[in-house]
């Protein structure tokens, strides 16, 4: 029986400010099995993006136990999760962070580059990954030479490369039009039902967390609700 | 591991080749440091050979023995201004020291020479036939002065390259002709060869030889027969100079009879002793190119440490996205590690090329000497990215402990 790829038991997060101490996460547990499509949402401050960043093993819990795939990823060192960031989560981001002036072949090696593959291989990989986010022919092109919904595949492409059990998207479509939006939506979507890639999805916009499956909203560092929208995602058409 | 090691330097290169401004004002501490090294260290090299060849000028492991000064209340004359050394003082060393393969000895003085309607003045030395042999003369034509001559105190010269121009017009042959000194009709017999200046940057073509008999008794008008101007000495070994000098030094004590506490009443320099002079100026030269380079290698290594600093902030966002891909700390670190040491190694190339054309330019132009020796290039190329290394530490650390939200967060 596999356990659930993610477990957050208990998780406090404090922060000290001078003499202010700031709890922004209060005792949060969290279960994920493997191959849902999940939607986190909250007001700013509610603890959303420090849970995020818990979750992408950024960073780590003051206290309590987060398991990502059965690792113990709260007491580990920072070298030993970069490790597990390269092995086992992808991150798209609402900016997007492609590194400048270089193509989107490249970028979407980032990864590769850091698991001490050959030059051929990661190129390869690279470029299967833009093939299935749909931007092959688009390999030598750079971040400017791109739109920003294009932008934003590469960057899926990039998280995608390393082949992930985790997939987090903070706020993915923030800087996107509708049209762009629905784009990466779809590519998410295909992602997590043909592929069974586990997504995290961080957003504010009702419409876009209503590709996922569940929805888990985020207040005072504690989870308020968390329900299954449906069983089977669809796409709903976004804005008005 | 290599892979990522080429990719890192191949993205160092094309960030070099994006900020061509900034990364060649930042590598020129470097191209300079590094060109100032080159050129002077080739035109030192090449100061110190001509040098050398000037010591090599006055023979082959040799030794001077000079007169020492009168002393009258106190008040000393210059160097050899006493007649303490003697022609038989020389016959007697060769005879009781057997390290040394030969002795001979000199007496100078300058006087008018008369060719035809031309004159000089130029420096007559009167010296034993060994004398010639101890110095390394050799003849363009001619021949030296034979032992019969010296017996029947013959009016015979040799004559330097300096007099022959000064004497005798272009193309006259002057072996066979008559010249006057002080006077006195002398035959030449032969023409020696050049030898250029003297280490002290005498000209040592200005000069006359004739048998020290026919000096002593037909020219100078010595009051003290057998003194000599000066005594040398030759051995087999250069190893052999230091042991001679110092058993001449006992000979001629005992021979002058002087007491333990009195000083030597003579000099005794070896051509060891004149190159270590030389040895020290050259090695003075060396501390200042050193200090030089240190100073402006300082200095370029600071600039690379500023740019890598800005770099390091302008790219705060991009460290971020790397970290949160895998990127561990020594990642980061060599990633910046080696950007540091291209930007160093590109000056470094650049000043190597810069400085070896300077040398070349200082040859071609000034007409000076200049020798570019490969460790010199060596020695240039690898400083450079030992300044790369040390000063990109630093930033490249910094770098790599950068949060990686934060970074990530950074606008």
């Amino acid at each position: 029986m596999m356990s659930a790829l993610i477990q957050c038991e208990d998780v406090w997060k404090i922060y000290r400010v001078g003499d202010m101490e700031v709890q922004a996460l209060r005792g949060l547990s969290l279960t994920i099995e493997q191959g849902e499509f999940v939607a986190i949402m909250g007001s700013s401050g509610s603890g959303k993006s420090t849970l995020m960043n818990i979750l992408g093993c950024l960073d780590q819990p003051t206290k309590g136990r987060y398991r990502l795939n059965g690792i113990e990823a709260s007491n580990l060192k920072p070298d030993q999760l970069a490790g597990i960031r390269n092995q086992q989560i992808g991150f798209v981001f609402q900016s997007f962070n492609l590194i400048p002036r270089t193509s989107a072949l490249e970028n979407a090696q980032l990864p590769l580059f850091y698991r001490g593959l050959s030059l051929k291989e990661q190129r390869a990989q690279a470029a299967a990954a833009l093939g299935r986010v749909g931007l092959q022919g688009r390999e030598h092109h750079y971040p400017t030479q791109l739109s920003g919904g294009q932008q934003q595949r590469v960057a899926i492409a990039r998280a995608l490369v390393t082949s992930p059990s985790l997939l987090l998207a903070d706020e993915p479509t923030g800087n996107l039009d509708t049209q762009s939006s629905q784009e990466i939506m779809r590519i998410l979507d295909q992602l997590n039902r043909d592929e069974g890639i586990t997504i995290i999805l961080v957003t504010h916009e009702v419409d876009i967390a209503a590709y996922a499956a569940r929805e888990i909203v985020i207040k005072d560092g504690q989870v308020l609700s968390d329900r299954l929208t449906k069983t089977r995602p669809t796409p709903s058409p976004v804005g008005g | 591991m290599s892979a990522f090691v080429w990719l890192t330097i191949l993205t160092a290169l094309r960030i070099l080749a994006r900020n061509r401004m900034r990364a060649g004002l930042t590598m020129l501490g470097i191209v300079i440091g590094v060109a100032a090294v080159i050129a002077m260290v080739s035109i030192g090299e090449g100061a110190k050979q001509a040098v050398q060849a000037q010591i090599a000028t006055m023979g082959t492991n040799v030794i001077i023995i000079f007169p020492g000064v009168t002393s009258a209340s106190g008040v000393r004359g210059s160097q050899g201004s006493a007649v303490t050394l003697t022609v038989s003082d020389a016959l007697d060393l060769k005879k009781r020291i057997p390290l040394l393969s030969d002795t001979g000895w000199a007496k100078r003085d300058v006087m008018q020479i008369v060719y035809g309607n031309r004159n000089w003045n130029g420096t007559v030395n009167g010296v034993s036939p060994s004398y010639l042999t101890i110095r390394d003369w050799s003849f363009t034509s001619g021949d030296p002065f034979t032992q019969t001559d010296v017996e029947s105190a013959a009016r015979v010269a040799l004559i330097g390259q300096t007099i022959v121009g000064n004497l005798f017009e272009p193309g006259e042959e002057p072996v066979g002709a008559v010249i006057r000194i002080k006077n006195v009709p002398f035959r030449v017999i032969g023409v020696l060869a050049p030898k250029g200046q003297s280490a002290q940057g005498s000209d040592q073509d200005d000069v006359i030889f004739i048998p020290f008999s026919t000096a002593e008794r037909k020219v100078f008008g010595t009051s003290f027969i057998g003194s000599v101007g000066a005594m040398f000495g030759s051995t087999d070994q250069v190893e052999d100079l230091p042991m001679a000098a110092e058993q001449i030094r006992e000979v001629l004590r005992a021979r002058h009879r002087l007491q333990a506490e009195q000083e030597d009443d003579f000099t005794i320099r070896t051509q060891v002793d004149i190159g270590k002079v030389q040895e020290g100026t050259s090695e003075t030269l060396t501390m200042m190119l050193f200090a030089i380079a240190s100073v402006s290698l300082l200095v370029g290594g600071i600039g690379i440490m500023n740019i890598l600093l800005v770099s390091v902030t302008e790219r705060t966002r991009e460290i971020g996205v790397r970290m949160a891909v895998g990127a561990k700390r020594r990642h980061i670190v060599m990633q910046f590690l080696i950007e540091a040491m291209t930007l160093s190694l590109v000056g470094g190339v650049l000043g190597i090329i810069l400085g070896v054309t300077g040398a070349k330019l200082t040859t071609l132009i000034a007409g000076w000497p200049t020798i570019i020796s490969g460790n010199v290039i060596l020695l240039a190329f690898f400083f450079s990215l030992v300044v790369g290394l040390f000063f990109g530490l630093y930033p490249a650390n910094k770098a790599s402990r950068l949060n990686p939200i934060e970074a990530l967060r950074y606008e």
